[in-house]
């Protein structure tokens, strides 16, 4: 049942993020309380759950705050989190990059994990398919899960203050850090850059304004892309 | 504290630029591959590095090392690299913390 035109690409793009449910309703849940046991107001998380949308950088900043770590350094940390989504940028560009500029704003709004991974496998899917409806299937993906990530966070900041201090959800976030990277250790470049970031980040630890979580990373990256390279060298 | 209102609006303009920057403003041209191959590793780089110090040295104990809380990690990364799974990987985490609480005290 293939539906063709904008309307139909919309909703197929819905469609095919219906099973993000599974993970962005908790995931937004646990923000949302997190960020409430922290001390956030209700308005801050949800302004943060709209005006950023990306898990893993809002955990983040909201970390490195309750550290005490400057603006800038909690901003920096948390961007460098969502570096990726230039290589998103770069490929989407590659689909919808002839189309109208508000067009591509949205959907560079849009961009995060999910939905550019269901957008590249529909492209690659139907290559063939027309711009307008690549872009209405960007939108119907991305309508979806954004709704459901505000009232996740929503619900989350709403439930938060509720819960009981005995569920340590303090372990909650480091926990839901380690879930996130390690699906991602497929090889052994992301391997050394995942034990570099481990083992710089607490032999600098001692350093002011998590300083050394930033360098760590900056020095995990580039141990990464060394070891790629040498791989490919001796291949 | 409205340096959490400060951090929310300047983390959002900087994300929406890194989103924006190729699509919107390069096109299609590409990135050369020095940038594009470091930047890759992101994810597995940055992450790691936040939270090594939050399982070595926990808030809740006052930065001494607790069995129970880096247990849960290593149950949390085991089971994430094996079954690729983010949703199994933080709630056996979960478990293994609340199992390890219960039964070291």
């Amino acid at each position: 049942m293939v539906r063709s035109g904008p309307r139909g690409a919309f909703f197929k793009g819905v469609r095919d993020a219906l099973p993000f449910l599974l993970v962005i309703v908790p995931f937004g849940i646990l923000f949302g309380v997190v960020a409430r046991e922290a001390g956030w107001d209700v308005a801050q998380i949800l302004g943060m759950s709209v005006l950023v949308i990306a898990g893993a950088s809002q955990f983040t900043a909201l970390q490195l705050m309750q550290e005490g770590a400057p603006t800038f350094i909690v901003v920096l940390t948390a961007l460098a989190v969502n570096l990726r989504h230039a290589i998103y940028s770069v490929s989407l560009a590659a689909h919808v990059g002839a189309a109208p500029l508000w067009q591509r704003a949205l959907i560079a709004y849009g961009t995060v994990d999910n939905t550019y991974a269901s957008a590249m496998a529909e492209y690659s899917r139907a290559p063939a398919r027309p711009l307008t409806e690549k872009v209405s299937y960007f939108g119907g993906v991305t309508v979806f899960t954004y709704l459901v990530w505000y009232g996740a966070t929503l619900a989350g900041a709403l439930i938060g203050s509720g819960l009981p201090a005995g569920l340590a959800l303090d372990f909650a976030v480091p926990i839901t850090f380690i879930a996130l990277v390690a699906p991602a250790l497929r090889s052994l470049p992301q391997v050394a850059a995942a034990g570099v970031a481990v083992v710089a980040s607490l032999a600098l630890g001692g350093l002011p304004f998590s300083f050394g979580v930033l360098i760590a990373g900056a020095l995990a990256m580039i141990a990464g892309a060394l070891v790629e390279i040498w791989m490919e060298r001796r291949a | 504290m409205s340096d959490i209102w400060v951090v929310i609006v300047t983390l959002g303009i900087g994300t929406f630029a890194v989103r924006f920057a190729f699509l919107g403003l390069v096109g299609g041209r590409a990135l050369p591959g020095w940038l594009l191959r470091p930047l890759r590793f992101a994810p597995v780089a940055i992450l790691p590095a936040l939270v090594a110090p939050m399982i070595v040295h926990p808030a809740a104990t006052d930065g001494a090392l607790d069995p129970a809380r880096l247990i849960a990690a290593c149950v949390a990364l085991a089971v994430g690299a094996v079954f690729r799974n983010v949703l199994a990987a933080i709630g056996s985490g979960m478990v293994a913390l609340y199992v390890g609480l219960w039964v070291l005290g």
